[in-house]
């Protein structure tokens, strides 16, 4: 302990602490809570428990794993996240040896550049990303009357737009690991004659692997929970957050979104999970 | 020679990923959005070059008050999550005994893994009329009719505090880690009181975490929409909002490019600001990993 103050300011700090984490917890638990609450809105009295809001599959008790909606909301998040997940890990490593690694003019600047995407707004990259795509869908279907259907707002837009900030937090992740690295085992390698493509895949690949892990699955909750960036970018086919927004905002709060939040809650507490237990590092001998 | 021409190669090819997503998805959209906000509307379908778009947000109030309160509000934000994020931070780093701050700095990343709309959710269920703080004031008997607690400036504030707190605490509890007990010891023994050495010490040591923090939670707030709709209610007046509005309700999407431009230019003005202020770069603070 660095500083021994009395115990009177100690206990009101911790009490403090106390305050602070009962307050972190309280709309978590609000959300969840009514999800198995036996009452069509989710509000006090407490009418007993039900597990209807998941699993019952008639109106007004329309439980979600039985909403269309809700689930087609779900299947594209997940091809969504997945596919942000999978190019941002692949570029972010590219970026971690590119910083790392190598030497070349202006390297300051560019890793200016890398961080950027993160303090830009979600908005304005959601907008600018439509604005430059459309144009060139206009412009190709004017000039060439090319249809360049990709470039309109859907799955493919959602992904670029979301990949554009996530990039940076996988990068960093994966430098961040990188440099921990010690070349003189890849020095090792080499003396041992061993190729490039087979150090690089036997010795420094597998050392990178846990941070290149938690990425992805930083990468895929970032991307799932999403909703600044892809609310401008959304087409047809609408994840789950904006699903939700438009039933919040036209339909008012009912249960089912409860057992959404509970559902995607307890989702992102196991991947948060499996993230942290891939990071750390095994007891070195 | 050979070995030059793979050092070569490898570089391009570590370097064409970066530069297409840079190139690609950052600099020619922005661009792009800056050059079609300088062009004015004459006629159905015709257009001119110049500054109509901000010329138009200039002249009308609502415009650029909201854009003010929008700044306003969201550095009021970053202070106060400065202010209740500091004391938690240093719990965590300092006072916590080994097992509890591993616990404690997970408990603090929870709600990061959860959405901004479940977060705002959450608020909804507890703040509204019908919801749990009103029922349970109610009935313990403190109240006597239900009391709307959402839709106003300070839900708001609360709300997008709870929000962006946990990318103050975060950057802060690194920093004060990497912080030797003995300089903290030394003040003391040299015969500082706790507020000296908290002033002297603790905070000029923490200020790359602190600006970090800061820029992370300003520029989050800044650009947030969900949390101010959703607690503030129609009249929660948030830039972001009129940007929307501008886009997807007008269908003005060269005085949305301007206003966006504009809500950039605003928060990059303050953070630059912020970092002069504190005599710290980009580099020092955010991207200090």
């Amino acid at each position: 302990m660095a500083i021994k103050p009395n115990t009177a300011f100690l206990t009101s700090y911790r009490i403090y602490v106390a305050a602070f984490f009962v307050f972190l917890a309280a709309p978590l638990v609000a959300a969840g809570m009514f999800a198995f609450n036996d009452s069509v809105f989710p509000s006090l009295p407490w009418q007993g428990f039900t597990l209807d809001w998941f699993f019952n599959d008639s109106e007004p008790k329309l439980g979600m794993f039985h909403d269309r909606r809700l689930l087609r909301g779900l299947y594209y998040s997940f091809v969504i996240a997945s596919f942000v997940s999978l190019l941002s890990v692949f570029v972010g490593t590219c970026n971690a040896f590119l910083f790392v690694r190598c030497r070349f003019p202006a390297k300051d600047f560019f890793y200016i550049m890398m961080v950027v995407p993160l303090v830009i707004p979600g908005v304005i990259l959601g907008i600018s990303i439509l604005l430059l795509a459309s144009n060139i869908a206009n412009g190709a279907e004017e000039s060439l009357s090319l249809d360049l259907d990709f470039l309109r707002p859907g799955i493919v837009l959602v992904v670029l737009g979301q990949f554009s900030f996530i990039t940076t937090i996988t990068s960093l992740v994966i430098i961040a690991r990188l440099r921990k690295f010690d070349q003189s085992m890849e020095e090792a390698a080499y003396n041992l004659g061993a190729s490039r493509a087979r150090v690089l895949r036997t010795i420094t690949l597998p050392f990178l692997f846990p941070a290149m892990a938690a990425a992805g699955i930083v990468a895929f909750l970032v991307s799932f929970e999403n909703f600044n960036t892809t609310l401008f970018l959304v087409g047809s086919e609408a994840p789950l957050t904006i699903t939700m927004y438009d039933r919040m905002v036209k339909v008012g709060s009912t249960p089912v979104l409860n057992a959404v939040s509970f559902f995607l809650m307890v989702g992102s507490a196991l991947l948060a999970l499996v993230s942290i237990l891939v990071q750390r590092d095994k007891p070195q001998t | 020679m050979m070995q030059n021409d793979i050092k070569r190669l490898s570089l391009f090819l570590l370097f064409a990923p970066f530069a297409l997503w840079i190139i690609l998805l950052i600099v020619l959209p922005h661009l792009g959005m800056f050059y079609i906000s300088l062009q004015e509307k004459v006629g159905p379908r015709v257009y001119e070059f110049g500054l109509a778009n901000y010329i138009n947000f200039f002249n009308e109030p609502i415009y650029w008050n909201t854009l003010i309160r929008t700044g306003s509000m969201s550095m009021l934000v970053t202070v106060l999550a400065l202010l209740l994020g500091f004391p938690i931070a240093y719990y965590i780093a300092k006072i916590a005994g080994n097992r509890t701050r591993g616990a404690l700095f997970l408990m603090c990343l929870i709600p990061l893994w959860v959405s901004d709309l479940i977060r705002a959710f959450g608020w909804i269920l507890l703040l509204r009329e019908t919801g749990i703080i009103s029922s349970s004031l109610q009935w313990a008997g403190l109240i006597n009719t239900p009391i709307e607690f959402l839709y106003n400036d300070a839900a708001v504030i609360m709300g997008l505090v709870y929000t962006v707190i946990l990318f103050m605490i975060v950057p802060l509890v690194s920093t004060l880690d990497g912080m030797d007990n003995s300089m903290i010891e030394a003040g003391y023994n040299l015969g500082g009181n706790g507020p000296t050495v908290l002033r002297r010490i603790i905070i000029p040591y923490a200020m790359p975490g602190i600006v970090s923090g800061c820029i992370v939670v300003f520029m989050l707030t800044a650009g947030s929409y969900l949390t101010p709709i959703l607690l503030g209610g129609k009249n929660s007046s948030w830039f972001t909002e009129q940007i929307y509005d501008q886009f997807i309700t007008r269908y003005n999407w060269e005085s949305g490019a301007a206003f966006g431009f504009l809500l950039l230019a605003f928060t990059s003005l303050v953070i630059w600001g912020g970092l002069k202020l504190s005599g710290q770069t980009l580099n020092s603070t955010v991207a200090r990993s």
